[in-house]
């Protein structure tokens, strides 16, 4: 937990966004834009990204509902309870199945079988959103790879909606502020008319914070990194553990990836390799 | 000239008050839907857009459709459609107001529309719809007032203004191709994935376009001495037979590509359109109305005995419009949606507000019409004198 | 012209409504005192720029923030005036001094007829009376 968090304030300064307000701001920007220009040469960039370990969620049903929780209270998502119909959501569950909807999974593991799985914006690469908004209230931010929403721009036509392959994207019907139980005085609501989703908690990773679902987590269920820095703890999972991606086919490059292997089949058949990999690291 | 559509004896001015209710009573739903939400139409979290862009879609068509008229008479000489290009270009005219006010109405936002503008996207198509409908809305009011005033004063029009027609005959092609490029490129959505999206557009808007103006035509026949010649209707009419074939055989070639290949993602949504999914079939009976309509309009079309009698191909324009309202109209955008992209399926259908909303748009555009096409009668001393 | 006299007349009606208001302040000399602003209770005495220019710009200001935190990332904000650094947010800092919404931005936005949408989103400090 401890190498996570390391690792997670390394990246902070990489990206160089908000550079910690706490500290001296101008010594931070610039010993931050230094790293970050090494890591750029070195790596291309930033690109965030997130690792959800499917195996342990399966153990683990309450944790769903707990990341779910902490990034609605955080963002002021509204809860409009059984009322599908206006349902807004930026992290939610569904079965595995349909959370993979187009690959078909039959004969399965048991313990992947109909379990909940996190979806979430997946904050693709080539994002199939951003390019068909007519004002530009929606991007993908060239620093980190986060898919941005302007809610002071966007003119709620919902050509976004329509484009995501994911349904990440939801529409504000109505006046969300009365289906939200407690404000979170932190952080604004929405209006009627806009498109909200998850924006990877871009305001909590520029003040040096994990996304408040990675931090509902306590063992690493959810782990997020640097895609392009190859000893992230990202990418070492990545190295290490059998992943995929929804629906990749459609070359929108999504940047979260699940889990589905059994760790404990590849201490069996490998336990060394395991073992080098954790010691070592150098396995890209 | 505009003055002229605001005399006229009593029949017009019950017309035309009876249609001012209607956008009365659709203003004050749209009016509660600006200060509630959206959440008064019946679209959801699925099913995200619906009868509003619908009939955008469509409309676009209508608007299109003109091109029909303008392409014979003016690129091909055709003299026999003289008397019916004002009406097709009034028609234009009337369509894109029309569609532009689905988009208006469609908006979360419409008090930013202006952010279109001030942050114009080259890579949104929706952006480039806006270019080619505002475009092609000015093109039209140009070509028919510069027309219809020459006309007035019995000159010939100026040499200048024939470039900007040819330049309308590609404009109306683009409209309805951008707007099939609203659709056909998106990954998440297979049924409009389907690169016959914009020729299927286009023959279906080239033949419901001609066949509402074939209707017009009659009707104006019938309330004044105009009269758009037994030729011109029989040109334009066989114009709608042609493209009425070619849509069905883009329908087609659609439904052997989804249902030979048999791969889910594609055969599900025409299958909630003609069957039903899940218990959900409320388009169904619509989408097999508008196969018996197809069907009807092209026999009575495809016939010359049935075609030539104005009886029948007023019943042949009707149900070629019918059907491919339905299609379009309807079952094209909505069924997009169902199932969506997680294999839901979600239950739609247009509420009260909503359809108030969408009639009040069809009445501002038959209001535009019926005055639009009052002031060329009027220019021509074609209206009856009052008995 | 057709109808020039009634064209004429209507215009002359109009423009005398439209600027009624004027008429009606200017003849009854009716001056509403100026609103009394309640300041920071929190200690603090200087504000991310000059009082003067946050008076007549803070609108200008935001939205400046507004386009820098949301669509380029930069959270920092350096005072032309004293050059020290603010977190640029409505919230966290220009309402951490001016908690008081009610006595402060809404006594001169209600003054000056104007109903800025900011708390339509942004969520005023809680405990604030």
């Amino acid at each position: 937990m401890d190498g996570n968090r390391r690792d997670f304030l390394k990246l902070a300064g990489l990206t160089a966004l908000g550079a910690t307000g706490a500290s001296s701001i101008n010594a931070t920007t610039a010993a931050a834009s230094t790293v970050e220009s090494q890591a750029e040469a070195s790596t291309g960039g930033v690109r965030l990204g997130m690792v959800i370990d499917l195996r342990k969620f399966s153990k683990n049903d309450a944790l769903i509902e707990r990341c779910i929780e902490a990034c609605h209270a955080a963002h002021n998502v509204p809860d409009f309870g059984d009322d599908a119909k206006n349902e807004v959501k930026w992290i939610w569950s569904e079965d595995f199945e349909t959370a993979f909807h187009s690959q078909e999974f039959h004969y399965i593991r048991e313990d992947l079988k109909g379990k909940p799985t996190l979806l979430l914006c997946n904050h693709c690469n080539n994002p199939p959103c951003t390019r068909v908004c007519p004002t530009q209230a929606t991007w993908k931010r060239e620093a980190d790879g986060i898919v941005m929403m302007d809610w002071h721009r966007c003119i709620g036509c919902r050509y976004c909606v329509v484009a995501c392959p994911y349904g990440s994207r939801s529409f504000n019907w109505k006046d969300p502020r009365p289906a939200i139980d407690e404000i979170t005085p932190d952080y604004p609501t929405r209006m009627r008319g806009v498109v909200e989703k998850c924006t990877f908690c871009e305001e909590r990773i520029s003040r040096g914070l994990e996304p408040a679902c990675v931090e509902a987590c306590s063992n690493d269920e959810i782990v997020f990194g640097n895609l392009n820095d190859p000893d992230s703890k990202v990418r070492q999972l990545l190295a290490e553990r059998m992943a995929i991606r929804r629906k990749s086919g459609l070359g929108t490059q999504p940047e979260v990836y699940y889990i589905i292997d059994d760790p404990r089949t590849l201490q069996e058949t490998a336990p060394a390799a395991v073992v080098e990999v954790a010691e070592g690291g150098d396995h890209a | 000239m505009l003055e002229k559509a605001l005399t006229g004896n009593r029949t017009y001015w019950t017309w035309m008050f009876f249609l001012l209710a209607i956008i009365g009573a659709g203003a004050a739903c749209w009016f509660w839907q600006f200060r509630t939400g959206l959440t008064v139409t019946g679209l959801s979290r699925d099913v995200v857009w619906g009868l509003y862009i619908a009939q955008f879609t469509f409309l676009v068509g209508v608007a299109a459709s003109a091109v029909m008229v303008v392409l014979p008479y003016y690129l091909h000489n055709y003299k026999a459609f003289g008397k019916m290009t004002i009406l097709g270009e009034f028609l234009a005219i009337a369509a894109v107001i029309m569609c532009m006010l689905f988009i208006f109405v469609d908006m979360g936002r419409p008090d930013r529309i202006f952010n279109v503008f001030l942050h114009p996207t080259p890579h949104s198509m929706m952006f480039w719809d806006t270019v080619a409908l505002g475009g092609y809305l000015v093109l039209n009011i140009l070509i028919s007032r510069v027309s219809l005033s020459c006309e007035r004063r019995g000159e010939p029009p100026p040499k200048w203004i024939k470039p900007i027609i040819i330049l309308s005959i590609p404009w109306a092609v683009s409209i309805h191709t951008v707007t099939a490029f609203l659709y056909a490129g998106l990954a998440a959505r297979p049924f409009w994935m389907t690169a016959i999206l914009a020729p299927r557009f286009l023959a279906s808007a080239f033949a419901a376009g001609p066949a509402l103006l074939i209707l017009l035509a009659l009707i104006v026949r019938r309330l004044t001495t105009f009269d758009p010649g037994k030729e011109a209707i029989q040109k334009l009419a066989e114009i709608v037979t042609y493209a009425m074939l070619l849509n069905v055989f883009f329908v087609a070639m659609e439904l052997f590509t989804a249902l030979y290949s048999d791969i889910p993602e594609h055969v599900l949504h025409f299958q909630f359109l003609f069957m039903g999914l899940e218990g959900n079939n409320t388009l169904a009976p619509w989408m097999w109305l508008s196969v018996v309509l197809a069907v009807v309009a092209l026999v009575i079309l495809v016939n010359p005995s049935t075609r030539r009698s104005e009886t029948t191909l007023v019943v042949g324009c009707i149900a070629v419009f019918g059907s491919l309202w339905i299609d379009k109209g309807l079952g094209m955008v909505i069924a997009g949606f169902i199932p969506s992209p997680l294999g839901k399926v979600t239950q739609y259908s247009p509420t009260a507000p909503e359809l108030t909303i969408s009639l009040a748009i069809y009445a501002i555009g038959i209001l535009i019409v019926t005055g639009l096409y009052k002031i060329a009668l009027e220019v021509r001393g074609q209206m009856k004198t009052e008995p | 012209m057709y109808d020039a006299g009634k064209i004429i007349v209507g215009i002359v009606v109009f423009v005398v409504l439209a600027t009624s208001p004027l008429w009606f302040n200017a003849l009854t000399e009716a001056t509403p005192e100026a609103p009394k602003l309640t300041l920071p209770t929190n200690g603090s005495t200087e504000c991310v720029e000059a009082t003067g220019y946050m008076r007549a710009s803070h609108m200008d200001l935001l939205n400046q923030w507004r386009e820098q935190v949301v669509r380029t990332g930069q959270r920092d904000y350096v005072s032309s005036s004293s050059g020290k650094v603010f977190d640029m947010s409505l919230s966290r800092t220009c309402m951490d001094c001016h908690s008081n919404k009610a006595d402060f931005c809404d006594a001169c936005h209600t003054y000056m007829a104007v109903s800025p949408y900011c708390w339509d989103c942004h969520v005023e400090p809680k405990g604030a009376n």
